[in-house]
């Protein structure tokens, strides 16, 4: 059996989810009055004027944070299968996989004491 | 002529076709979009439609590997150099991407083109020996761990200090004090 019937509960959610999105955002500009003033398509309605774009130049910091969780995601990646096959591998497993958690175990800790995980 | 019939309509087919015109469709908007951010975010739309087409197949692995790497992590950092760079979108808008460099695009994609055509056409494709089939079972990924963590133990030790080495140089290149 296509291991894709066992995914039909999530398809069919899918589809209702995106279904309803576009119904919602459709049937809004359809039934409901579209009066759009500069007041009305500010940000914040009330509160401090907005000052220069959104889309503006980002803090190099910010890129030490992508590549952090990039690297963490990708060891996340390798126990998926691990975890599946846990039984068959047994001990040797286990071990195995400790010593791959605890190589960027040293990573971690290196980011950790160089303060790369603080704000400054 | 067996290759000239076409197959029986069922689920697979059907989602392979849904998923495969998601994938073209937003594909074409990340090119054609104005905004890098909005391209950026039809992306994500495509590679998770990619992963959907892996689904298809019985690759279960694959599509979670899809979604989690590829539509996480990477669009992250795409998302990151947008912002770095301070893309501010083609000023000319729709007609300023599709009419700008006209001769270079079209002799660019022309080559593209023939290249692949000549590839798809001359190319073997090898039948029976990777038949997706095979492998679509529930069991696929615990497979695909078998296979890793016993036959391939040494590349996927390696992996850790790759990561381990994207990781310091990561810490040296963005961290100004130290």
């Amino acid at each position: 059996m296509p291991v894709i019937n066992a995914y039909m509960p999530a398809l069919l959610m899918l589809a209702l989810a995106t279904g309803f999105a576009l119904f919602t955002v459709v049937a809004s500009r359809l039934i409901g009055p579209y009066r759009p003033t500069r007041e009305k398509n500010m940000p914040y309605e009330c509160g401090i004027e907005p000052v220069g774009s959104a889309n503006d130049r980002f803090s190099v910091k910010f890129y030490l944070v992508a590549m952090l969780f990039i690297i963490f995601d990708i060891e996340a990646v390798f126990l998926y299968p691990w975890a599946v096959a846990f039984r068959e591998l047994r001990l040797f497993g286990l071990i195995e996989m400790l010593v791959f958690v605890a190589l960027l175990l040293v990573g971690y800790i290196y980011v950790w004491k160089k303060g790369a995980l603080e704000w400054d | 002529m067996p290759h000239l019939q076409f197959p029986a309509l069922s689920v697979p087919l059907v989602l392979f076709w849904v998923f495969a015109v998601v994938a073209c469709l937003m594909g074409l908007l990340v090119i054609v979009l104005a905004n890098p951010v909005s391209s950026a975010l039809a992306l994500v739309m495509t590679l998770c439609a990619v992963a959907g087409l892996f689904l298809t197949l019985g690759a279960q692995f694959i599509a979670a590997v899809q979604v989690i790497v590829y539509a996480g992590a990477i669009m992250v950092l795409f998302l990151f150099v947008i912002m770095l760079l301070q893309l501010r979108g083609e000023p000319g808008g729709l007609r300023g991407v599709l009419f700008g460099p006209k001769v270079l695009a079209g002799a660019l994609g022309v080559a593209l083109i023939t290249q692949m055509g000549s590839l798809v056409a001359t190319a073997a494709w090898p039948a029976g020996a990777a038949d997706p089939a095979a492998f679509d079972s529930p069991l696929n990924t615990q497979m695909i761990g078998k296979l890793l963590y016993s036959r391939y133990l040494l590349p996927f030790e390696v992996v850790s200090v790759l990561l381990l080495v994207a990781l310091l140089g990561s810490v040296v290149l963005a961290k100004r004090k130290f």
